[in-house]
């Protein structure tokens, strides 16, 4: 179990400044969406909260270390991130990219110690992936790329994982079946942490959201709390509404 | 399985191509001559021909060859691009550059080693100008560098050889440009050595990163590689190696750009798998090209680095199809 928390941080970059005083807690095993409209920066914030951006001013610390003084070995283990669109350059076989998973792990010199290819096959297992573990990842459909990067992503067990909009480019069936790995992953107690456009999918598997809006944080809370009519019509500056019914509740833009 | 058999299939066959390299040439010698040669002290011509002669050339070969088709790997590895090679980086030009000024001013003319270490010192020079303009750790902005350092070297070449004060001197930096293995000593081989060791140990220490990369340099980064460092040892690894290596023959080009391609399919495209199997596969391209230009006797001698290239923008031209047509 693990417990990001980000404070007074502030990110500026050519002059402008990119987050602006962020206090934000990530509790150990819940699911965390960040929302917020085009630029208004979701993907720094993540990468800040995943220790790969330094902040200007402020701190992230993980379970009360700030990251700044974590080797970015022993970092590397306990928190997986996924960039927005991850892409393989290179026709490497599935089964080898979910590998590259356990980089942090691998000693100093030699291959991939034996013991670890049950952890690889149970992640080829869990994504569905055993078919086309020999297939070259530059083959690959979006929706199998997608569950290749789930896999990747959490096959060394990472207690924080960090993934920019993981359902980008995938269609409903993918899309849903990728929060629904993520909300199972929080479920087993990994601290989660997603950026979505897709507000119905926000609806449907976020434990707390965090809307952020031209750097700053404009309201951070549970799901429900934070998804509704007046927060989401100020965050994107469009009258909108938070339908319930009996399927459970949808977001209506009025414009 | 290929992965498992590719590595010692490629050891036997440089074994097969340097026992060649030693008994051919213009003084055939048969094994059992090659082998009385060099355990025997007496001078006599097998035995000059043999250690003073075919062994330095053939310790050259290996060297020169490997660090290319190493460097090669590794920087289609870091910059994630199939056409990358150490070229692209100003090294060669550099070292061209270095060794035509050597010649042009004369100090050539004093003492044998001038060339391959001007050379050196070109390279060097020419990939720390690369390195500071690009180095915002863009691969776009390191290879535009690269070529904008090549290019004005080049254009220094160019210079040399139109003002050339006697056209002996024009070509002599010809010949220097062709790239050969002709007449080179145990004085290139310890002039050189040393650089492409240390390059070769920097160049294999990326392999790990090289992996991580392919899956581009913000998930290599959470995945714990120091992107920079990488950078850092790939570059500086190339400039030493090819930097010495084209010091001592001249400029070879393609086998840095070919050589990772002959490899690999076999490793399944892993690109730290590939280095290993793509210095040994840069290592026998050179030897064969240097047994070649031995064998192939019509008229004046036809240079290594021509030989190379003839051979090798073909297959540079199938490899831009190949790639357009596969989109890879």
């Amino acid at each position: 179990m693990i417990d990001l928390a980000l404070e007074g941080v502030t990110l500026r970059r050519g002059g402008r400044t990119v987050l602006d005083r962020v206090d934000l807690r990530f509790p150990a095993g819940r699911l965390t969406c960040v929302i917020g409209p085009n630029g208004a920066g979701k993907s720094t914030l993540l990468g800040v909260a995943a220790g790969l951006l330094a902040p200007s001013e402020g701190s992230v610390a993980l379970d009360g270390t700030p990251l700044a003084g974590l080797p970015r070995r022993s970092l590397a283990r306990r928190r997986a991130f996924l960039p927005q669109s991850p892409a393989v350059e290179w026709g490497i076989p599935v089964e080898r990219v979910v590998a590259l998973g356990l980089t942090p792990h691998l000693p100093a010199f030699g291959a991939l110690p034996a013991a670890w290819q049950a952890r690889i096959d149970a992640a080829l297992t869990r994504y569905d992936l055993h078919q086309l573990r020999r297939r070259p990842a530059t083959q690959l459909s979006g929706g199998e790329l997608a569950r290749v990067m789930l896999a990747r992503a959490t096959v060394g067990d990472p207690e924080l994982l960090i993934i920019d909009e993981p359902t980008a480019g995938l269609d409903p069936r993918h899309a849903l079946d990728a929060a629904a790995r993520l909300r199972a992953l929080a479920d087993e107690g990994c601290t989660v942490l997603v950026a979505l456009h897709d507000l119905d999918l926000a609806l449907r598997m976020a434990d707390d959201v965090v809307a952020v809006k031209g750097g700053r944080v404009l309201a951070a809370g549970p799901a429900l709390a934070i998804l509704d009519d007046a927060v989401l019509s100020e965050l994107y500056d469009t009258p909108a509404r938070v339908i319930h019914d009996k399927h459970g509740a949808a977001v209506r833009f009025l414009a | 399985m290929t992965a498992r058999l590719l590595t010692p299939a490629l050891v036997l066959l440089l074994i097969a191509l340097a026992s060649t390299s030693l008994l051919a040439g213009t003084v055939w010698l048969t094994p059992a001559q090659a082998a009385a040669a060099l355990v025997d002290p007496r001078a006599d011509l097998a035995q000059l021909v043999m250690v003073e002669v075919r062994l330095p050339r053939l310790v050259l070969a290996l060297l020169v060859g490997g660090i290319l088709g190493l460097s090669g790997a590794v920087l289609q590895g870091l910059l994630r691009n199939p056409l990358a090679e150490p070229g692209l980086l100003g090294v060669s030009s550099g070292a061209s550059l270095g060794a035509v000024i050597a010649i042009y001013y004369g100090f050539a003319a004093g003492f044998t080693l001038a060339t391959p270490l001007f050379a050196l010192a070109g390279a060097l020079a020419t990939v720390a100008v690369a390195l500071a303009l690009g180095r915002t750790r863009g691969t776009l902005s390191l290879i535009l560098a690269g070529i904008a350092v090549s290019a004005i070297a080049g254009a220094g070449v160019n210079l040399a050889l139109n003002f050339a004060p006697s056209p002996y001197a024009a070509y002599e930096i010809m010949t220097w440009l062709m790239g050969s293995l002709v007449d080179r000593s145990w004085d290139h081989v310890a002039l050189a050595a040393p650089f492409i060791l240390v390059g070769s140990v920097l160049l294999f220490a990326t392999a790990r990163a090289l992996d991580a990369l392919a899956l581009g340099e913000a998930q290599a980064e959470s995945l714990g590689i120091h992107v920079r460092r990488t950078y850092l040892l790939a570059l500086v690894g190339t400039a030493l190696g090819v930097g010495a290596a084209t010091a001592v023959t001249g400029a070879i080009g393609f086998v840095g750009l070919v050589a990772p391609h002959l490899v690999r399919a076999a490793v399944g495209q892993r690109p730290g798998a590939t280095l290993l199997p793509a210095t040994l596969a840069g290592a026998a391209i050179v030897l064969a090209a240097d047994i070649a230009t031995r064998l192939i006797r019509t008229g004046p001698e036809i240079k290594l680095g021509v030989f190379v290239a003839a051979v090798g923008a073909p297959f540079f031209l199938w490899l831009v199809l190949h790639v357009r047509r596969t989109g890879a």
